[in-house]
């Protein structure tokens, strides 16, 4: 067996490392690590490079895993110089330029993560030691994303997370080796509440239905304490789990619960499979407390919109980026339309959400590398901390040094009632600007004061 | 009261897909005497069927609307199903809509004639070999099946709605006198229920009252003797084995509504079929038939949020506890007969 390799050994020569880089002022270390491709993990030899792009390709979330790939193959071809460059044209940092990462051709390999942290982590670690990936990006389950990130550190390659929308992976299991690029659940709270109150009033009862892992925990928690705030009563949460796919006996009791208002913490499959019990069952049409019944999605997707159908119109919801946001709100969210040119050129259809984060995560990181002089993990997570940028489409954005987490607006959409063509599903509501959506970063959704991102790690 | 009721109702449909599975699991075991762990695949195939005959009346060609545009400005492609050249877009699109109950009829020779491939491509060779070959053989096929499924099909649900006139739900508890809105009930899974009744109900009595049924009663009591009559039961056991794939195939069918089918649903149902023979009795067809909405129903219980406040997590091992309880205290299950698989 030589999965152990990084347990023992690894970790404590990665220790010794992060602790001298630490020990390092940071006026020398960028000098330091320029140029040098040895004293990390997997460093590049040759002209080449590989990147692990790890997403779910079957399992409820394999939707959003199948768009991603297609996303990472886009952002490959345009670090390369194939095809028309898509975001890397209206991206502020100028340093792609179309031969590779670090004028290194950029190669990649995928793995199935199954929507299983396991299958997730085996497939990652296979493709650090075999393939000797240089970075790891991939997810569609903060489960899976929070199992991968801590793999990653202990490894000693990047993170760059993709369709994870848990606190926890930038709250309480943030690491100083992974980074988000995608919104998270108290950014949705924050950005829906105040829709919710205007839509369905601030006297609502409401009844939750959360996935039982650590994304539906947050979400809910996010969403409890912000429509709490603003008047709502909780009347009761229950969890389902990630692999159910008929949840009528979860529907069924609802309507007699007292509740007005369902929210479904739920994603992907799952939420197409619960929206489509609840309207089976008749919560749209019916009436409670003499109110006209609501549901609530609290993380939308395009994807999940074509799954459910015409359920889910009339649906409130968020998400981080949505194809028609700079024609609909304005050149501010610059970059979107040359990512679903590009996008829509090649596969035929405007991309997803989950499309377009690993898109820039991919973009990011390769930028990073090049600003940094240095593939080295610590130099890479040096230059994105911190970072500022725009014309990815989300408008000014930054990835804030001491989560990891990048801040920016949050789009509050809902279900299209007449559609114009297929992927015509959701309409923007709202862009709810990035000061309403931000905390501190030891906010207690967020893991309070005891999260830290801890030491960067280089690996060997 | 309501809330029961209401469980009550949401076990029966859930219970309807277990007793029909169940059914022909025991109907396999019974005549042939293989334990067919490719069953779930059947039930997952025969969902498919539905998704296949949605996807072949719906069948269309692209004509470009010059005055539209497309998401990316150029002119936009319009698909015009050809139900709605050949029958108008009023007809053709009822037929489109219609297409879960049209392929009732579409599946029926589909799944019979998988059915008769695998028994006489398949099962056949293995008769005489363990159960635990069996078991292993059937399982195997199960996942080509499935992955079969999956290269055509994708990962991913495909949603397959009934006909429109079927997808809303009717107060149930109003028409037995409780308070409107209290017991809400989808209208297609009162259909299914009732398919699943009539579909059970004709397997019985093709079994009790025609002479094809008689035989093969005599040849689940006693194969040899059958045979020295002359009679060429393995031929009987064949068409047997295509019914209970026609059985499972139904069931698919007219399932797709409820859930959208992807290729893992077969899994899904078999492992939870299996318990539900177990519990009826090993090869007891009343007995397949009385466990699966026994166990839908206390499954549905057991999801109530009263019942999960006392025991967390309850529903999701409730149908095993029972099994095991029922093992302990009646070895042979509900129904179950001496001598079944216990030579």
């Amino acid at each position: 067996m030589t999965k152990s390799n990084f347990t023992r050994r690894g970790v404590l020569k990665a220790g010794a490392a992060a602790g001298a880089a630490l020990a390092t002022p940071t006026i020398f270390t960028g000098a330091v690590w320029a140029g040098a491709h040895t004293g990390f993990t997997n460093a590049p030899q040759g002209d080449t490079v590989t990147l692990g792009f790890n997403v779910p390709q079957s399992g409820p979330y394999a939707d959003e895993g199948a768009d991603q790939l297609r996303a990472y193959q886009l952002a490959v071809e345009h670090l390369n110089g194939e095809g028309d460059g898509g975001m890397i044209n209206t991206f502020t940092s100028k340093t792609l330029d179309g031969t590779g990462i670090m004028g290194k051709k950029v190669q990649f390999v995928t793995g199935d993560t199954q929507t299983k942290s396991d299958a997730a982590r085996a497939s990652a670690r296979s493709m650090i030691e075999k393939d000797g990936a240089i970075m790891i990006t991939g997810g569609s389950s903060s489960g899976v994303a929070v199992a991968v990130q801590a793999l990653c550190q202990e490894a000693g390659v990047i993170f760059m997370a993709g369709l994870t929308h848990s606190n926890d992976t930038t709250g309480k299991d943030r690491k100083a080796n992974g980074f988000r690029h995608f919104f998270n659940s108290y950014m949705s709270g924050a950005a829906l509440a105040p829709v919710l109150a205007k839509a369905y009033g601030t006297d609502r009862k409401a009844y939750h239905l959360t996935a039982d892992y650590n994304w539906g925990y947050t979400t809910e928690q996010a969403v409890r304490e912000s429509t709490e705030a603003m008047g709502w009563e909780t009347v009761n949460s229950v969890l389902t789990p990630l692999t159910q796919t008929d949840f009528s006996s979860y529907i069924a009791p609802v309507l007699n619960s007292g509740a007005d208002v369902l929210v479904l913490n739920h994603y992907g499959g799952n939420m197409v499979n619960s929206l489509t019990n609840a309207v089976q069952f008749g919560l749209r049409a019916a009436e409670a407390n003499g109110k006209n019944f609501e549901i609530v999605v609290p993380l939308y997707s395009e994807l999940m919109a074509r799954g459910a159908g015409a359920n889910i119109k009339g649906i409130l919801g968020s998400q981080n980026w949505d194809w028609k946001l700079e024609n609909q709100a304005g050149a501010k969210y610059y970059g979107t339309n040359a990512f679903v040119q590009s996008f829509g050129t090649k596969f035929g259809f405007p991309p997803s959400q989950a499309a377009h984060t690993v898109y820039v995560q991919t973009l990011l990181y390769a930028d990073a590398v090049n600003r940094a002089g240095s593939f080295n993990p610590c130099a890479v997570a040096e230059a994105l901390a911190g970072f500022e940028f725009d014309g990815m489409g989300n408008g000014p954005t930054l990835y804030r040094a001491d989560d990891h987490q990048c801040f920016k607006d949050v789009v509050v959409v809902r279900g299209k009632e007449n559609p114009e063509n297929e992927f015509d599903l959701v309409e923007i509501v709202e862009v709810t600007p990035v000061e309403q959506v931000t905390y501190a970063p030891d906010h207690p959704q967020m893991g309070g004061a005891e999260a830290s991102l801890g030491a960067c790690n280089p690996g060997a | 009261m309501e809330a029961i009721i209401l469980q009550i109702l949401n076990g029966l449909d859930k219970g309807s897909a277990y007793a029909l599975i169940a059914l022909g699991l025991t109907l396999i075991f019974g005549t042939l005497g293989v334990v067919n762990f490719a069953h779930g695949a059947l039930f997952m195939i025969g969902a498919f069927c539905a998704v296949t005959l949605q996807r072949l009346l719906g069948l269309s060609h692209q004509i470009v609307d010059e005055t539209r545009k497309d998401f990316l400005g150029n002119p936009l492609k319009i698909d015009v199903p050809y139900m709605h050249e050949w029958f108008g877009p009023e007809i053709g699109q009822s037929i489109i809509e219609w297409s879960v109950p049209l392929a009732i009829l579409f599946s029926i020779p589909i799944m019979a004639f998988i059915g008769i491939a695998m028994e006489r491509g398949l099962v056949k060779h293995f008769y005489k070999r363990p159960h635990a070959d069996q078991i292993l053989v059937t399982f195997g096929l199960a996942i080509v099946l499935q992955e079969i499924i999956k290269y055509f099909y994708g990962a991913n649900p495909i949603p397959t709605p009934a006909p429109p006139a079927f997808t809303g739900s009717f107060d149930f508890g109003a028409l037995v006198g409780f308070d409107a809105n209290t017991i809400i009930y989808p209208y297609w899974r009162l259909i299914y229920f009732s398919f699943s009744m009539i579909v059970i109900a004709g397997v019985f009595a093709f079994l009790q009252f025609t002479t094809f049924g008689m035989v093969v009663r005599a040849g689940m009591a006693d194969r040899e003797t059958v045979g020295l009559l002359g009679i060429n039961i393995d031929k009987r056991f064949t068409i047997m084995f295509a019914i209970a794939a026609c059985v499972a195939g139904l069931a698919g069918v007219m399932y797709a509504p409820i859930n959208s089918p992807n290729y893992h649903m077969g899994m899904d149902f078999l492992v939870l079929s299996f318990v539900v023979v177990v519990v009826g009795g090993m090869g007891s067809l009343p007995g397949a038939v009385l466990a699966g909405f026994l166990l839908g129903i206390v499954e549905s219980f057991a999801s109530m949020t009263q019942i999960l406040d006392i025991f967390p997590g309850i529903n999701q091992i409730i149908i095993y506890l029972i099994a095991i309880i029922i093992l302990l205290t009646r070895p042979r299950g509900l129904m179950g007969r001496k001598g079944v698989m216990e030579e």
